[in-house]
């Protein structure tokens, strides 16, 4: 058994023949897809830069038709029904995503990016749960906590990002339909096609036109919408910057705002953890999905003591992890999902070194066509480096060292951002102390990167305000 | 950890209870996804030839005869008289009162013997038992020592006594390679699981091996999972290197692979061969031999084509 | 009327400053205003706080915010409700300076006994809210999940010109669950907000939880919708037409904003105000030996 390739895994793509691709898309707007009056776009799959659709752009008069369209289906209809009747339509479409979630897989992962595993054993079962879990609160919103008799607001305009396209539409409507308000949601312009493949879910459940509509197109699209004055909730998950924008726009109106926004998450790496499992953590905090997450684990903060093992022990984990196709059931991570995300992750990876950080990578192969970059650590990495500050969005990790549990807390909370963190020790009590201290709206302790319908996700400082998921995910859709 | 400071019992203690802990969660995660893996095609078939190589074909019953032995060594010999192209199993694994058996059932063909020892499974006898039943299957011709530890002396935190046990069994082996039977489904936890894989290496184990088969669970994922990575880092330290041998509960190829994928991706390539990895099953090599003919034939057989000893 | 052949005495009067980190500075501005009561006669000189004594109040309440929220729930419960004794302690004053804002002396004697009694209400929430607001989330997976609310920091109020009924209605629910508060008195009638103050000093509540501002609030409030160290704002005594410029200016480090909502200070308040200043952090943790 000398062969040096003896186990190198052949090829194992997921069958791309359960999708179909249209050639183009319309908007969803009032139960019909129709045509959009902004200049058509076309998304593109990241692996190869093939262009898969011609999708339609919304400008206002479209997302005006949308409100309108909503509007009228939350007076007559949506809102007078009794939560129990909207709790089986979400239902419905909860099992109609189970029905067809390796369609929506497949898709997800052409039109985004990420690999097929992650699509198929992450995102898809969390959209059908979440649809589950809101299905079961739209009749029983008065025992949530909110008063005896809460209201459902009205129209929500939803604004969602490209890194989780079909997950973060689920984490918007649900709740959204489970309260009784109608949505206009518009997806983000370089992932919208899983939004339109759930806005046909949408006609097989024969949700009542108008209580869905999916309105496409880029950012002019995305301030009509939240600009618009017959919306009465706006909910965006995105970059802080965009989300600052769009609070100003709110500024002064009756919307109920919530934003799920950046991060820089602390993973701390006590000396005592359980080193194998923390680097898997430490894998998982900073590679899963390309690290295109908010909440990602991007700035590792180990204790000294334990450094020089745990980063051996990480580059070598990191040498197992396979890029490429990201059909392929194999594959760990895929492709970035944008020229401009790939532009600025080699911005700020270049900027990095320039500022004196050690930069690595494993040895891997990167396919030539497509967006691509290589799984990146940066070790001697100062709080002061951009790359400790500014959120990267990309699979580039971070590493600072630290002497003391309070060194590790001030560290850790010394960003604007307040998303996330991530504990590793094996001392209870120093779970506790350190998950008290950090200023971070999730905390995973010996874990990381895990989400559900039941707990409730959203950020401290700038990371945005409100929750989703959850009895807490409620309150943003509902008066008091 | 000093030996100027600490000696003997409280050292091993120490170091023992010194390694890092194991989170069962994070673990069984970690192999729940490497079984996700998915092996087509012609890694398929390199890893279901690697895979009978590396089969320990056992039978380990009170009711084991010489002729149920001989028959298994024909097997291991030959495992498809129809195929000459499928590669011989690594050992035959027995008894120790018939090694003599299986050794001169396999002479010529290059497969050694394993024997159990030191009163399998239980591992319940005074030492000079123990060393006497690994002496007799030494001396029967046996090439591997199959031990098992004694776990009421690792429950009971008396580790000095399991250490003196194996280095015992070592000396009394010579020749002849050890492999330490941890019995991980009494050993309750994963923390216990990387104890005793250290203590075994240290006390000069050339394979640590998961289980009797007699107890449940026996072989599992995670469980190899976390001895891989102890006997990588113990490379790592020592340079030594140590086999792996999961044993028990490993039925279909499918499983098979799972467990290759978990060596390629945990310890490593360097393990990916027989001199460090086995896998202690009889039934698994059928359904090895069936995805074998159905990789070559594109039909899938059926069991009536493969040879049932 | 004083009797100006000297057989009365002269009573002295008090100076009304600034509550900053548990001292009373004049404002770094040395600037007043003058503060009359319901029939436009003198009462007072107040303090005309600055941008700069807002910063300063912003840093103090910054400082005193690890401790405050690091203090046990029981603790901060039991510093409030000292407060609610120092202030029936006072109650007598706090009439004679709500009467002075024009109300009867049995109105003024109702406003301190519910504004005693809000406080009182409020103290008591320091060790329930977290098990009201929060919860244990049954995951699927071998996890523990549990959420619980904490406090967001520093926040800023825009108090309202209820001087003292609305006053601790708006600075209780900020404060007992761990939050740093820098307060803008209403503006016509602040002297009960330096009564408060003089209160909470001599209370057991650590220096620079409450910062109590007195001037012009079209002056200070846009200084602390701007502050990129204050982590909500609430607008509740900010006038109707500077709301969408203090929301817009919350924008810039995405503060957490209380719009005023013109709820009467007489009702029952419910969880809303406490429930505003708290974050939810859900921490996970695996299940397994």
């Amino acid at each position: 058994m000398a062969s040096e390739n003896i186990f190198e895994y052949a090829p194992a793509p997921e069958s791309r023949s359960v999708v179909d691709i249209r050639g183009s898309y319309g908007l969803f707007v009032d139960g019909e897809f129709t045509d959009g009056h902004g200049e058509p776009f076309k998304t593109i799959n990241p692996a190869d830069e093939t262009v898969l659709a011609d999708v339609a752009c919304a400008d206002e008069a479209d997302v005006d038709r949308a409100v309108k369209a909503a509007r009228r289906a939350f007076d007559e209809v949506w809102g007078p029904m009794p939560g129990r009747e909207r709790a089986k339509y979400l239902y419905r479409i909860a099992r109609i995503v189970q029905e067809r979630s390796r369609e929506l897989a497949v898709l997800e992962s052409i039109d985004n990016g990420k690999p097929i595993r992650e699509s198929r054993d992450v995102d898809l079962p969390l959209v059908a749960a979440h649809f589950f879990y809101y299905a079961g609160w739209a009749d029983k919103l008065r025992h949530a906590g909110f008063g005896d008799d809460p209201k459902p607001l009205g129209v929500a305009g939803q604004v969602i990002p490209w890194n989780f396209p079909l997950l973060m539409l689920a984490w918007k409507i649900a709740p959204a339909l489970a309260c009784g308000n109608t949505v206009v949601l518009k997806p983000a312009e370089t992932t919208p096609l899983t939004a339109l493949l759930f806005a046909d879910i949408c006609r097989q459940a024969e949700l009542p036109p108008g209580v869905v509509n999916i309105v496409t197109g880029a950012g002019e699209t995305g301030r009509a919408l939240v600009a618009h004055d017959g919306i009465d909730k706006v909910a965006f998950t995105g970059s802080t910057e965009v989300g600052r924008q769009i609070a100003r726009v709110v500024a002064g109106t009756r919307k109920k705002l919530t934003l799920e926004l950046g991060g820089k998450a602390a993973n701390i790496v006590f000396d005592d953890a359980a080193l194998d499992q923390a680097v898997e953590g430490i894998v998982n905090g900073i590679f899963f999905n390309q690290g295109h997450v908010c909440c990602a684990g991007s700035r590792l903060l180990v204790q000294e003591s334990v450094a020089g093992e745990l980063l051996e022990r990480l580059k070598a984990r990191m040498a197992t992890l396979r890029i490429g196709d990201p059909l392929d059931k194999n594959t760990d991570v895929g492709a970035i999902n944008s020229a401009a995300q790939l532009a600025k992750i080699r911005e700020l990876s270049d900027a990095g070194e320039r500022e004196g950080a050690a930069r690595w990578s494993p040895p891997c192969e990167l396919p030539a066509q497509g967006f691509w970059f290589a799984p990146t650590v940066f070790t001697d990495v100062a709080q002061s480096h951009r790359i400790a500050r500014e959120e990267i969005f990309g699979p580039v990790l971070s590493v600072l060292t630290f002497r003391t549990p309070e060194e590790a807390v001030t560290k850790a909370n010394n960003t604007p951002y307040g998303l996330s963190a991530g504990i590793w020790t094996e001392k209870g009590s120093q779970i506790l102390w350190t998950a008290q201290r950090l200023r971070a709206g999730v905390v995973w302790a010996n874990t990381f990167n895990k989400f559900d319908p039941a707990s409730p996700f959203g950020g401290y400082k700038e990371s945005g305000f409100g929750r989703e998921g959850g009895r807490h995910g409620l309150e943003g859709y509902l008066s008091a | 950890m000093s030996t100027e400071t600490l000696s003997g019992a409280a050292e091993l203690r120490a170091q023992l209870h010194g390694l890092p802990g194991v989170d069962r969660v994070g673990a069984e995660e970690r192999a729940a996804r490497l079984a996700t893996r998915s092996i087509k095609t012609t890694a398929k078939a390199a890893a279901i030839d690697l895979a009978i190589s590396m089969v320990d074909l056992t039978t380990l019953e009170g009711a084991d005869t010489a002729g149920k032995v001989r028959a298994l060594c024909a097997k291991a010999a030959h495992p498809d008289p129809a195929d000459a192209s499928v590669p011989r199993v690594a050992a035959v694994c027995v008894y120790s009162d018939l090694v003599g058996v299986a050794v001169r059932a396999l002479e010529g063909t290059g497969i050694g013997v394993a024997s159990v020892a030191t009163s399998f499974p239980s591992g319940r006898a005074p030492l000079e038992a123990k060393l006497a039943d690994t002496r007799a299957a030494v001396a029967a011709g046996a090439a591997e020592i199959d031990m098992v530890i004694d776990r009421g002396a690792f429950l009971s935190g008396d580790y000095t006594k399991v250490f003196e046990e194996i280095v015992a069994v070592k000396e009394t082996c010579g020749d002849a390679h050890l492999k330490v039977i941890l019995e991980t489904g009494e050993l309750a936890t994963l923390d216990n699981v990387r104890r005793a894989s250290w203590l075994a290496m240290r006390a000069g184990a050339d394979f640590i091996k998961t289980s009797t088969g007699k107890v449940s669970p026996a072989a599992t994922l995670p469980v190899t999972l976390v001895m891989l990575e102890a006997v990588r880092d113990f490379r790592a330290a020592t340079g030594r290197q140590v086999g792996v041998k999961p044993a028990g509960g490993i039925r279909t190829t499918k499983d098979a692979i799972k467990y290759l994928v978990l060596v390629n991706e945990t310890a490593g390539p360097d393990w990916l061969t027989p001199e460090w990895f086995r896998l202690g099953a009889s039934s698994v090599l059928n359904d090895l031999l069936m995805q074998r003919r159905k990789l070559a034939t594109g039909v899938y057989s059926g069991p009536d084509y493969f040879t049932l000893d | 009327m004083p009797d100006k052949t000297g057989s009365e005495r002269l009573a002295v009067r008090k100076t009304y400053k600034l509550f900053i980190g548990g001292a009373f500075p004049r404002s770094e501005s040395g600037r007043s205003y003058v503060v009359t009561d319901a029939k436009d006669r003198f009462v007072a000189n107040a303090s005309r706080a600055s941008r700069k004594d807002a910063r300063d109040a912003v840093s103090a309440a910054r400082k005193a915010f690890p401790g405050w929220s690091g203090r046990t729930a029981y603790n901060r419960g039991q510093i409030l409700y000292r407060v609610a004794e120092m202030l029936e302690g006072r109650r007598d004053q706090f009439v004679a300076e709500l009467r002075q804002t024009g109300l009867s002396k049995s109105q003024a004697a109702a406003e301190a006994d519910a504004a005693v009694d809000r406080w009182v209400w409020y103290a008591g929430w320091a060790d329930k809210i977290t098990a009201v607001a929060g919860s244990a989330n049954p995951v699927s997976g071998p996890f523990f999940n549990f959420s619980t609310p904490e406090p967001t920091g520093v926040v800023a109020v825009v108090a309202p010109d209820s001087p003292l009924l609305g006053l601790v209605s708006v600075v209780a629910p900020v404060i007992v669950s761990g939050n740093t508060a820098v307060v803008v008195a209403s503006e016509p009638a602040p002297l009960p907000a330096i009564t408060l103050a003089e209160v909470l000093a001599t209370s057991d509540l650590p220096g620079g939880v409450v910062n109590v501002l007195t001037g012009h609030r079209a002056e200070l409030a846009p200084w602390l919708a701007d502050h990129m160290d204050v982590n909500a704002v609430d607008l509740t005594g900010a006038a109707p037409g500077d709301v969408p410029d203090l929301e817009e200016r919350a924008a810039g480090n995405l503060k957490r904003v209380l719009r005023p909502d013109g709820a009467a200070w007489t009702a029952e308040p419910g969880t809303a105000r406490l429930t505003a200043f708290l974050e939810t952090k859900t921490v996970w943790h695996p299940v397994g030996v």
